[in-house]
This record gives C-alpha cells, sequence and structure tokens, in this order.
C-alpha cells in the first residue's frame, strides 16, 4: 500500500462495505500510521445496496476521519436499470462495471485498491497484485506483467491505471481470523438475526425495501439468517445461521462445506462470467 | 441452492473451547510456498486438483459445478476431472493447458499451503520463474512413461537460479507403466545425474499417480517397493527454514511518514534480521549510523521486528534517507555499487540489447541501468555456457551492469529481497527480465567502453581534414609554441579544425597536481597524450606544445593514436641559443638552483631520432618554419 502511496500520483481505495473491504481498509490505517491514509476511499453505489451497509458505510468514514467519494451511475439510474427488470447481468454492467469506469475518469485515478483474493474465483487465481489496465480499463489475462518477488511494476503512460490487490494471499478463514483477532468492525449483516426473507429460486433473498416485489405464491418470513458476502441485496443469498458473533462465525466456517460466492448469484449467469467480467472492467 | 444442510451448528457451550482449540493450532501452523511445475499433460493441475480435493478444500458447490464440467469439457470420461479445478481461464479449459501461474490455497493440521501452479510450455518459462520467485520448494512432474525430458531439465535449473533449495520429483502416472519400480528408478538416476550440478539442499523423489491418488496423502500398497513419504507428508514436514531472521539486518525505506513537523518515520518490510529501539543502524548510501528510538505501529510500540513485519521506524538523529535507501546492521552492510554481475532471465519478445537503457527496480529503489557486457548465455537444458551478443525471450545470461546511480544490494543467495530485482522497459512499461545479483563489481578494469555509433571517421568528414596529432618537442625556449601558434592560425584561416594544447596552459589546469619529477613528467605526457587523443578522435588537427624530454613517453603519445595521425616536430635549438632568449627567466632561475630538475641544465632531454620533421630555427624566421609545417601536411593529405 505504502508502495502505491509513493509511486502513483492519484491513488483511491475502492471500498464496498464488506468484510475484506473492512480488513483492507484496516491494514491501510496501520499502514500509514500515524498519519491517514493518504488517498481517497470510493464507493461504487449501485444504489441497491442494503441499507444497513450504507448505514455503516457512513460511520465509518465518519469515526475513522476519511475522504469519502460515493459515485452512481446517473445514466443507468435515469435508463431505469434495477436488478428485477434489467436481470443480474445487465444491473451490474451498468451500475457496477460502467459505474467504475466512469468514476475512475472522472477523478482520473492511476491506481485503485480493491479487496479481491485469489482464493475467491478460478480466474481470480490468477490476477496480480499490480494488475494493469488499459486506458479503456481492459484487463489481458494474456499480456499480464510477470510479478517477482515483491518486486512490484509500478511504471504507466498517461490514461493507463493499476489495479492493485492487498489482499490477494488471503483466504476467507484468514479474513475472518484477522477480523476476530484485531476486532475489526464490520457490518452487522454478517451476523445472524431474524430477518425478512423470501425464498426465489433457491436461494433466500432479504426483502430490503418495498422495491422487491413478491411474485404469485411467494411470502416473507422472518428467519434466523446472516450473510456471508454482501452486495445488492436483491442479488445476494442468507444462509440459516444461528452465528451472532464473530466466534460463531469463524467455528461455522470451519466446519462450512460451501464457497462463499454460492450467495453470490451474479458468477453463475453464464461460463466463465468472472473472467468475461474481468476484461470488461470488473474488479 | 439452499443452506447447508450438514453444517453442524456448534452449541454454546463447546464453541468456546473448540473455538479456542482451532485458533491456536491455526497460530502453530507453518507456511510452505511451492510450485509445481511440469510438461505438458503431465499432470499438474490434476494433481494440485487432487490436493484439494482431498484435504477437503473443496466447497459442495464447487464439486457440483465440477462434475458439471468434468462431463462437458473433461478429459476422464465419467471421473471427475481435477484439472478443471485449476485451469481458470477460458482459454486455457479449451486447450486443456495452463497459460498463466495460479495460485492456490489449502492447508492441513501441520501447515498453510499457497501453490504457485506454473505452465510448463517453454515459451512460459518467465511464468514459471514468477512462481518460483516466491516459492521455497519446488515439486516438479514427471510422466512415468516419458521420462526425464528437456523440459524438466529447464525446470530443475531454473528453479535453482530463483533460489529454491528443495525439489520433489513427482514422477506421475506411475499407474500407466504398472508401478514399475525399475521404470522409476530409471527416471530417478537420469534426474539425478543433472541435478546434481545444481546442488539443492534436499531432493526426493516419489512415485505418483495424481488421478488416483497413489502416494498423495498416504502411502499405496501399489508401490510397496518405495520406501520414502507419501507426498503430502513430504510437503508437511520437510524444513525449508531460511532463517532469514539470523541474517544481518535489512529495511528498505519504503515511504517516509512525516504526518507533522515532530514526527518522521521510516516505514518498510524488514526483509532480513531483526531489529530493536536502541539498535544502531547504518544509512547504506551515505554510510552514516544512527540509533532506533522507536518501532511504531497503530497498536503501540513494537520491542522488537523481526524479518517479515511491516513498521515504522524512527531514528534517534536526523539523517538524510528516502526512499529507494535501505537502513542496515552497521557490522554487516549491504554493497553500494553503481556496478554489479548478475544472472538475468529475460522475459519480453524484444530482445535485450547490451548499452541499451531500462529502468531496473530492487527492493525500494529505481535506477537506470544497462547491461555492460553480457558474459555468457546459459544453455538452460545443458546449463552450458554459449557466447551471446543478446537475449531473447526466456533466455538465461550472466552479465555485468552498469547503473545510473548507485544502488544498495545483497547477492541473491544471501537474501532474495535484497538481490531480486526486475529490468522495465522505459516505453512500454513492460517488465522485460528479471535479475539475480551474484557479485558487487567496483574496480576500474569492470568499466567497459561503450560502442558508438558516430565515429572518427565520421567526424573527420565533416570537417573535410584527416585528423593528426603534431607533436612538438624541444627545450624550453626553443620556439615549440611560437611556431605551433603560427602553425594554427594559418590552419584556422584555411577553415581547418585545430587545437593548440600547450604545456604550461595545461600545468595550470588538467596537470595542475604535477611537478617536475621523472614520474610527474611521465603522468604529464600520458594525459596530454591521452587528451589529444580524444581530439583526434573528435576529428581535429591537434597540436601539442611539450617539451616532453623523454622518448618512451613521445612513444607512448604515438602509439595511443592510429598510424600516420602522428607527427613529431623536433624544434632543433641548441641550448645556449634557448638560454640567451630565455623569454620567462626560467635558465637564470635553474642555473642558481631557484627551480629544480630544468630540462637541459640538472634534468636530460632525449633527443628525437625518428622525427617526421627536425625544424632549426636559428635557420630562418618562425613565419618560414610554420609555412613548411603546413606545407607538409598539405602533401600528405591531412587538410583534405
Amino acid at each position: 500500500m505504502r508502495e502505491v502511496a509513493d509511486e502513483f500520483a492519484n491513488p483511491v481505495m475502492l471500498y464496498s462495505v464488506g468484510k475484506d473491504s473492512a480488513v483492507m481498509l484496516h491494514l491501510a490505517m496501520k499502514a500509514f500510521y500515524p498519519a491517514k491514509p493518504p488517498f481517497p476511499l470510493m464507493h461504487v453505489n449501485t444504489t441497491w445496496k442494503f441499507q444497513e451497509m450504507i448505514k455503516f458505510r457512513d460511520e465509518t468514514v465518519k469515526r475513522l476521519g476519511l475522504d469519502f467519494i460515493e459515485h452512481i451511475n446517473q445514466d443507468g439510474i435515469a435508463r431505469g436499470i434495477n436488478p428485477f427488470d434489467s436481470g443480474s447481468s445487465l444491473h451490474t454492467q451498468v451500475m457496477k462495471t460502467e459505474a467504475l469506469k466512469q468514476a475512475l475518469d472522472k477523478y482520473k485515478f492511476d491506481a485503485a485498491f480493491g479487496g479481491a483474493r485469489r482464493d475467491e474465483e478460478k480466474s481470480r487465481a490468477k490476477e496480480r497484485v499490480f494488475s494493469f489496465r488499459s486506458a479503456a480499463h481492459a484487463w489481458d489475462p494474456k499480456a499480464q506483467r510477470p510479478e517477482l518477488w515483491r518486486v512490484y511494476n509500478t511504471r504507466i503512460n498517461k490514461g493507463e491505471s493499476i489495479r492493485v490487490f492487498p489482499l490477494s494471499n488471503w483466504t476467507e478463514l484468514d479474513i475472518w481470523q484477522y477480523i476476530l483477532a484485531e476486532n475489526i468492525p464490520i457490518v452487522p449483516l454478517y451476523f445472524a438475526k431474524k430477518r425478512p426473507v423470501v425464498e426465489r429460486d433457491g436461494t433466500l433473498i432479504m426483502r430490503d425495501d418495498e422495491r422487491m416485489k413478491l411474485r404469485p405464491g411467494e411470502k416473507v418470513e422472518e428467519r434466523l439468517v446472516r450473510f456471508r458476502t454482501l452486495g445488492c441485496y436483491p442479488l445476494t443469498g442468507a444462509i440459516e445461521s444461528d452465528a451472532d458473533t464473530l466466534e460463531g462465525i469463524v467455528t461455522e466456517m470451519f466446519t462450512a462445506r460451501t464457497s462463499e460466492r454460492q450467495g453470490r448469484l451474479i458468477d453463475s449467469d453464464e461460463k466463465a462470467s468472472m473472467e468475461k467480467k474481468k476484461k470488461e472492467g470488473y474488479f | 441452492m439452499n443452506a447447508p444442510e450438514g453444517a453442524p451448528r456448534a452449541t454454546d457451550n463447546s464453541t468456546k473451547s473448540d473455538l479456542q482449540k482451532f485458533l491456536a493450532d491455526q497460530e502453530k501452523k507453518t507456511l510452505l510456498r511451492f510450485l509445481t511445475c511440469g510438461s505438458v499433460d503431465d499432470g499438474k493441475s490434476t494433481l494440485i486438483g487432487r490436493l484439494l480435493y482431498d484435504t477437503k478444500l473443496l466447497f459442495e458447490d464447487t464439486l457440483a459445478s465440477l462434475e458439471k464440467d468434468s462431463k462437458k469439457f473433461g478429459t476422464t470420461g465419467e471421473d471427475i476431472d481435477f484439472a478443471l479445478l485449476v485451469d481458470g481461464l477460458e482459454a486455457e479449459r479449451e486447450q486443456g493447458i495452463t497459460i498463466d501461474v495460479a495460485y492456490r490455497f489449502f492447508a492441513t493440521d501441520k501447515r498453510k499451503f499457497i501453490v504457485a501452479d506454473t505452465p510448463g510450455h517453454e515459451q512460459y518459462t518467465r511464468n514459471m520463474a514468477t512462481g518460483a520467485s516466491n516459492s521455497e520448494l519446488a515439486v516438479i512432474l514427471i510422466d512415468a512413461r516419458k521420462g526425464v525430458l528437456t523440459q524438466t531439465r529447464r525446470h530443475a535449473y531454473i528453479a535453482s537460479l530463483l533460489g529454491i533449495r528443495h525439489i520433489v520429483l513427482a514422477v506421475n502416472k506411475i499407474d500407466l507403466v504398472d508401478y514399475s519400480q525399475s521404470v522409476f528408478d530409471g527416471i530417478v538416476a537420469d534426474f539425478n545425474a543433472f541435478a546434481e550440478k545444481l546442488g539443492f539442499a534436499s531432493q526426493i523423489a516419489i512415485p505418483l499417480s495424481a488421478r488416483y491418488g497413489v502416494n498423495v496423502m498416504a502411502k499405496s500398497p501399489e508401490t510397496p517397493w518405495y520406501q520414502g513419504p507419501a507426498l503430502l507428508n513430504h510437503l508437511e514436514s520437510v524444513d525449508v527454514d531460511t532463517a532469514l531472521e539470523k541474517g544481518p539486518f535489512r529495511l528498505p525505506v519504503q515511504w517516509v511518514n512525516r504526518p507533522n513537523l515532530d514526527f518522521r518515520g521510516f516505514s518498510g518490510t524488514v526483509v532480513g534480521g531483526r531489529i530493536k529501539p536502541g539498535d544502531t543502524v547504518a544509512v547504506a548510501k551515505s554510510g552514516r549510523t544512527t540509533k532506533v528510538a522507536r518501532i511504531v505501529t497503530m497498536d503501540g510500540d513494537m520491542k522488537e521486528a523481526v524479518a517479515g513485519d511491516a513498521v515504522t521506524l524512527t531514528l534517534t538523529d536526523e539523517v538524510d534517507t528516502s526512499r529507494g535507501d535501505v537502513l542496515s546492521a552497521p557490522e554487516a552492510r549491504p554493497d553500494v555499487s553503481d556496478q554489479f554481475a548478475a544472472h538475468l532471465l529475460w522475459m519480453a519478445e524484444e530482445e535485450m540489447l547490451p548499452g541499451r537503457q531500462y529502468l531496473l527496480k530492487l527492493a525500494t529503489a529505481t535506477v537506470p541501468a544497462s547491461v555492460s557486457e553480457l558474459k555468457h548465455k546459459v544453455d538452460v537444458n545443458t546449463l552450458e555456457h554459449l557466447a551471446a551478443k543478446t537475449l531473447t525471450l526466456n533466455d538465461v545470461g550472466y552479465a555485468n551492469f552498469s547503473l545510473g546511480a548507485p544502488l544498495a544490494f545483497d547477492a541473491y543467495r544471501d537474501n532474495r529481497d535484497m538481490g531480486g530485482f526486475i529490468l522495465i522497459d522505459r516505453f512500454t512499461n513492460a517488465t522485460v527480465g528479471a535479475g539475480m545479483i551474484d557479485f558487487g563489481l567496483r574496480r576500474a578494469t569492470n568499466v567497459h567502453w561503450q560502442a558508438l555509433d558516430v565515429n572518427k571517421e565520421a567526424r573527420a568528414r565533416m570537417k573535410g581534414q584527416k585528423p593528426v596529432v603534431l607533436w612538438f618537442t624541444g627545450l624550453s625556449g626553443s620556439g615549440k609554441s611560437t611556431i605551433a601558434n603560427l602553425v594554427e592560425k594559418s590552419l584556422t584561416a584555411e577553415g581547418k579544425h585545430t587545437y593548440l594544447l600547450d604545456g604550461d596552459n595545461v600545468r595550470h589546469g588538467l596537470n595542475k597536481d604535477l611537478g617536475f619529477t621523472d614520474a610527474d613528467r611521465v603522468e604529464n605526457i600520458r594525459r596530454v597524450g591521452e587528451a589529444a587523443r580524444l581530439f583526434v578522435d573528435a576529428g581535429l588537427i591537434v597540436l601539442v606544445s611539450f617539451i616532453s624530454p623523454f622518448r618512451s613517453e613521445r612513444r607512448m603519445a604515438r602509439e595511443l593514436v592510429g598510424k600516420g595521425e602522428f607527427v613529431e616536430v623536433f624544434v632543433d635549438t641548441p641550448i645556449e641559443v634557448c638560454m640567451q632568449r630565455d623569454p620567462k627567466g626560467l635558465y637564470e632561475k635553474a642555473k642558481s638552483g631557484a627551480i629544480k630538475n630544468f630540462t637541459g641544465i640538472d634534468s636530460p632531454y632525449e633527443t628525437p631520432e625518428q622525427a617526421e620533421l627536425a625544424i632549426k630555427t636559428v635557420d630562418g624566421p618562425a613565419e618560414r618554419h610554420a609555412q613548411a609545417i603546413v606545407a607538409y601536411l598539405r602533401e600528405r593529405g591531412y587538410l583534405g
């Protein structure tokens, strides 16, 4: 992180409000202590995030006294893009991928931190820690820079940028253990609680607001659930769990038999869909 | 997909103790980073998939997706194709090969593992080196049916080059040779014959079948003749301790932390040794020493930091250090030099050219650098040294480097972080090479000539003349400078390009540190000879007006330039005449003993025997002699 702060003119930390972002932000606070991280946080808001996420986000920014930028794709809002009618694929494309590109162009950031980990998904396993993006924000998996030792090539031409993944070599279990060890605040949604959920296509969706219309036969139930991963509420599946403490979550983790992205509906849209999104500029 | 039915619900009573035990176990685990390499179809990806599967690191949904994929892309019939787990990119799945380095994570009760899965093709050697750069052990796969191949040797060599000290030779697909001991022994003997030269600290061979799990997790009854451990047992127990924290302290300064005027900290990762407040540290580049005041972290000051810790140090004195410098143990400092010898692995399509400038990044320092001399290229298959002028993609060479600024470094074998560097193309910004420093160079003998494209001929042609040294020698007061001055005026009037080096004038500048002893007179002439040679190289007609009393130094000056580029002019004036002229009053002083070592009085003048021109100044005015010299030059074609 200090490497980026020193070698880039205008870095930014992409903050998604999730547990990985929480850890990444915590590391940044430590890396630059007693100074503050010399870059702003940016949240690309699809407007479909859980309300609790936004509340937690605002509290965190205030507590740490950081520069904060929120970006919303207004063009997408105008076009009425939403996860229910547009489909998860188009929604993600417009409100996340395109929104991110807009924001990077708008503020002319030359380096962006992301909380992605190599253990999350197959194509991410081949991602570099310092990942080069063309001026059009595209990722070319076949032309990645070799990355040896801890020596990172930070040289770019005007308009190009680098995505930096400080948590590349962390696993989901590492993240939880670290949150536990360092007592890092996280969004309460990770803890089990009675929440209003709808079972749709085999997944438990939390009805976070009235924008989610019920289909015939569906009903809202109060169930004891929590989330292993957080995104847009209509695209994020809950799991039934009674783990309402960090200890409980870690205990559940080491006996878990399903991968965390199972709750992410966007990954299974089409084969190799993550690689495709990344080539287009998704994190 | 529903919530997992099988996920156990820990009761409140057992949660705490189970968790504490679990966390305590996690703490104790060491981390092993290893890479797997092998030729196409040796079964690398299958082996890693097998390790993930057998260590129960696969989740139910991943398995479900794998079963679906196996039917679509699989090459294993009805069985699960583990390779599909790790071949992440679309192109890889379609072609059934691994292109890029992929990192995988798994753990057992004893250790955590990070696996770098690297491609086998020759064109992906650089990717293998990338994986190897952060690994402590290499698993080299061999197809039991094919035996040791060229690639096997290349993989072993690159692993050793990148500093990997531990090797596992995995003889895979042993099921396809009927679990034959003789096939296995033959392969091992073949490999050992080659690997001996590489000097690995530990090296074992294991007969395997990744597809059927033979000797992966546990010893298999299929190979009763095999006495060694199963692969996973070995990976769990092999001692790869590199003892970096026992080496000398090193902290490459990454960032200077200055939140306000009262705080000045130096941040970076300790890459060697350990450090405590009160310890003395040396700033590598300036050599200055100071003491560590505090080790600052957000969770309070630390009592000690060891290799691997990312810290911020404050120092007791204001020392001048910045990003790229290294804080080090004062009794064992890193080399600081602008030249070193290193192995270089070339990773770009465009070839490496000696003399071309690249950017070199080592630890936190970035400096301009070029290869000053490519000593040889290594045939990675036979380890033979081959003569080479350039390096192409995937070549390994050994070269001397010359840097634009001094750099602090250690030998790669002593410290990977302090001795491993990358080269970056200045125009494309691509990472084009990876280097491993062998040792620093300081002696002048290691300064190499820069090859230049604009040469003497080209410069002389522009000036319409042939460069030459007119070397005027003779006693003090013989008239050398007077005649040389007239010759130069005449040549300049003709539009020729000249320069006059006069003894007295040069002694005011270039040679002002020299006296008049014989040794100093020799050095005086050597320097003037070298200066004249550079001017000849620049295409000029150089007039040198020096007493230059010794024959051997005049010969030395003559031999510095090419044939026909040296015209010796003996200004022959009897000493009596000189003493009579005595324009600077020097003979008078010499005779009275006020000047020692005066040529002709108490220091000898060796008369030239083969001067091109001899001028008797008593025979006529200086102007006529000057015209004669110009005529000599014209006749011989020096004036174009």
